[in-house]
């Protein structure tokens, strides 16, 4: 009996080990590249040309100088292009999305059915597909190189829109919304100050989502933008691929490459219980 | 809820109007945004519709000619690249993503450090892919940092030319979205195996069963729907790879056009204003999503309902 317990114990603590080593194998995977990267953004040229190295060098303020400086990847306006860009992205989906949903979970009009079967249905749809009709009715409305079709669309969001409306469901009783009527708080008021103070924690998880999937989208805004000064991030990087590569300063590659990722990165790091969470509860992304 | 609550029905009817006022403004953007874009799409792949050099010929109504060219040239091709590409980057991420899943969850096992491991492991699917891509390029290059270390250590006398060969190129695309989704994909299922009853397990553990027996036999059926989600879901943003093997290849998806895929090819016909034949592409690539939106809406509707007949259950008692 003794021998079994202390063999079974083993065995345990044998598989727990196991589980360590694959998941620091895994751990390590994630994180090597970006180590490389930050420590590659702090060497010069020359040094990156000899190999990896696990410590960094000194040339972190040269290199982004130097990259900020080049004329030919209009980097400070990308950033500000990209960040304008997600974070309308974020707000237009939000906000909207809770609107819809809050629409189909409250009031119970003739085609709710039918909407959210539809929202349903689109829901999984990549936009890709319809890049042909976009672009060209995007150009027909004046609207190439602007950010508006960028984030305007992002008002119909079905992914964020189905997130909200499983957090009514679980979370939102009518009896306050009811309460409220009889108070005479009119529809408009008691959604902006009554409803969406409740779903703050869904809202916060879905606008950190849209902001780092608007952020990180190339498609489209590589078919739209084709002005300097309009470019977003993605685009700029794809420049530098097209670019003669070995003429090239490859620190101010990684430094660029930095600028695109560790923004989110930092974010994500203060955040991740939420996003985790957030991933978990959703069950719907890309 | 219809014969029990007719006088709050009653009640409520005029607010009933509110409905569409609230969910206006998403379908008037969807309409614009997505619809007639959509359909303009389908509509430009009956035409001929290109440009060569400044002139613009068409659109003139070819029927399905565009179809029928596109199937006799590349196009059979490409979606075998891009299902290839999926395959080989979601068999090692669904069995990772099981394996972990059903580590975090187990009981007996008790790992610690969840948080710090879900934490790492979800971080590259945040990551900007194009930016990734453009990482994993400046690394794997013919004279970058992993030849130039491979070399060094003795392990290769030349360089191993990572885009220059087929198998180099999709295994690195692979590589990188199975990095990109495995966390996504673990926390999904762990979610899943969580919202299994625990009691399960308990009798199963009573009758003597391993821990083995208890995956197989309990685990995996359960989470069945769960599985068949994160598959459906997962082939449609395979199929809409573009950003990882347009950076690394530059575009080109050489060597040979191996690493090609579906959108990519739809972004050449984009960039040389083919307009009928990038709509004939897309009619298909959205006739094999539609599908696969079907699948995915039988299995959310599913969830949903008897989510909602527990809820009202609930009430009730």
């Amino acid at each position: 009996m003794k021998n079994s317990s202390k063999a079974s114990r083993s065995r345990l603590v044998a598989a727990r080990t196991g589980s360590y080593i694959v998941l620091a194998i895994l751990c390590f995977l994630c994180l090597f590249f970006f180590y490389m990267l930050l420590i590659n953004c702090t060497r010069n040229n020359f040094q990156i040309q000899q190999g990896f190295s696990f410590l960094p060098g000194k040339s972190f303020a040269i290199n982004l100088n130097n990259l900020l400086n080049d004329a030919n990847i209009p980097v400070l306006s990308g950033i500000k292009n990209s960040f304008i860009v997600s974070a309308l992205s974020a707000l237009l989906s939000v906000y909207f999305s809770a609107m819809t949903a809050y629409g189909i979970f409250a009031y119970d009009f003739k085609f709710r059915k039918a909407a959210f079967t539809i929202i349903l249905l689109i829901m999984t749809m990549p936009t890709q597909i319809s890049a042909v009709g976009f672009v060209n009715q995007m150009q027909a409305m004046g609207l190439r190189n602007s950010l508006i079709p960028l984030f305007l669309p992002s008002v119909a969001s079905p992914v964020v829109f189905f997130f909200m409306k499983q957090y009514l469901d679980s979370n939102m009783p009518m009896e306050i919304v009811e309460a409220a009527r009889i108070d005479g708080s009119g529809e408009f008021h008691t959604f902006n100050f009554i409803v969406l103070p409740i779903m703050k924690p869904a809202v916060a998880v879905q606008a950190i989502f849209t902001f780092v999937t608007a952020w990180n989208t190339y498609f489209i805004p590589g078919l739209l933008l084709d002005k300097a000064n309009k470019k977003t991030l993605p685009i700029l990087i794809a420049q530098l691929r097209g670019a003669d590569f070995l003429k090239f300063d490859m620190a101010q590659i990684y430094m660029l490459i930095t600028i695109a990722i560790i923004p989110i990165i930092l974010v994500y790091l203060v955040l991740s219980k939420y996003i985790v969470r957030g991933v978990a509860l959703g069950g719907v992304k890309g | 809820m219809n014969a029990e609550n007719s006088p709050k029905r009653r009640k409520s009817i005029r607010y009933t109007r509110w409905g569409y006022v609230f969910i206006a403004p998403f379908f008037i953007i969807f309409i614009i945004f997505s619809l007639f874009p959509m359909l303009s799409t389908v509509y430009y792949s009956f035409f001929k519709y290109y440009r060569q050099g400044l002139k613009i010929i068409g659109p003139t109504f070819i029927g399905l000619e565009n179809f029928s060219s596109l199937f006799k040239a590349d196009l059979p091709n490409y979606l075998g690249n891009t299902l290839i590409l999926w395959i080989i980057g979601f068999i090692p991420q669904i069995v990772i993503s099981l394996l972990l899943a059903a580590w975090f969850t187990n009981q007996r096992l008790h790992l610690r450090g969840q948080g710090f491991f879900k934490t790492v492991i979800y971080m590259p699917n945040l990551i900007m892919a194009s930016a990734f891509a453009m990482l994993f390029f400046a690394l794997f290059s013919d004279n970058g940092p992993v030849n130039g270390t491979l070399q060094s250590a003795g392990l290769l006398s030349e360089p191993f030319r990572f885009l220059s060969s087929v198998i180099g190129t999709r295994g690195l695309i692979s590589f990188m979205n199975f990095l990109m989704w495995f966390g996504n994909t673990t926390i999904l299922l762990m979610a899943a195996i969580m919202g299994v009853d625990p009691g399960l397990y308990e009798a199963a553990e009573i009758d003597g069963a391993t821990s083995g027996q208890m995956f197989w036999r309990i685990t995996i059926p359960l989470i069945r729907p769960i599985m068949a989600y994160v598959m459906i879901t997962s082939l449609i943003g395979g199929l809409q790879m573009f950003d990882v093997p347009q950076i690394l290849t530059n575009g080109s998806g050489n060597p040979d056009r191996s690493a090609t895929t579906m959108i990519m090819y739809l972004n050449n016909h984009m960039y040389s204003k083919n307009y009928g034949m990038a709509g004939a592409v897309s009619t298909v690539l959205f006739l094999i999503c539609a599908v696969l939106c079907l699948l995915v809406y039988s299995i959310m509707s599913g969830n949903h309902d008897s989510a909602k007949k527990e809820r009202k259950g609930g009430v009730h008692k």
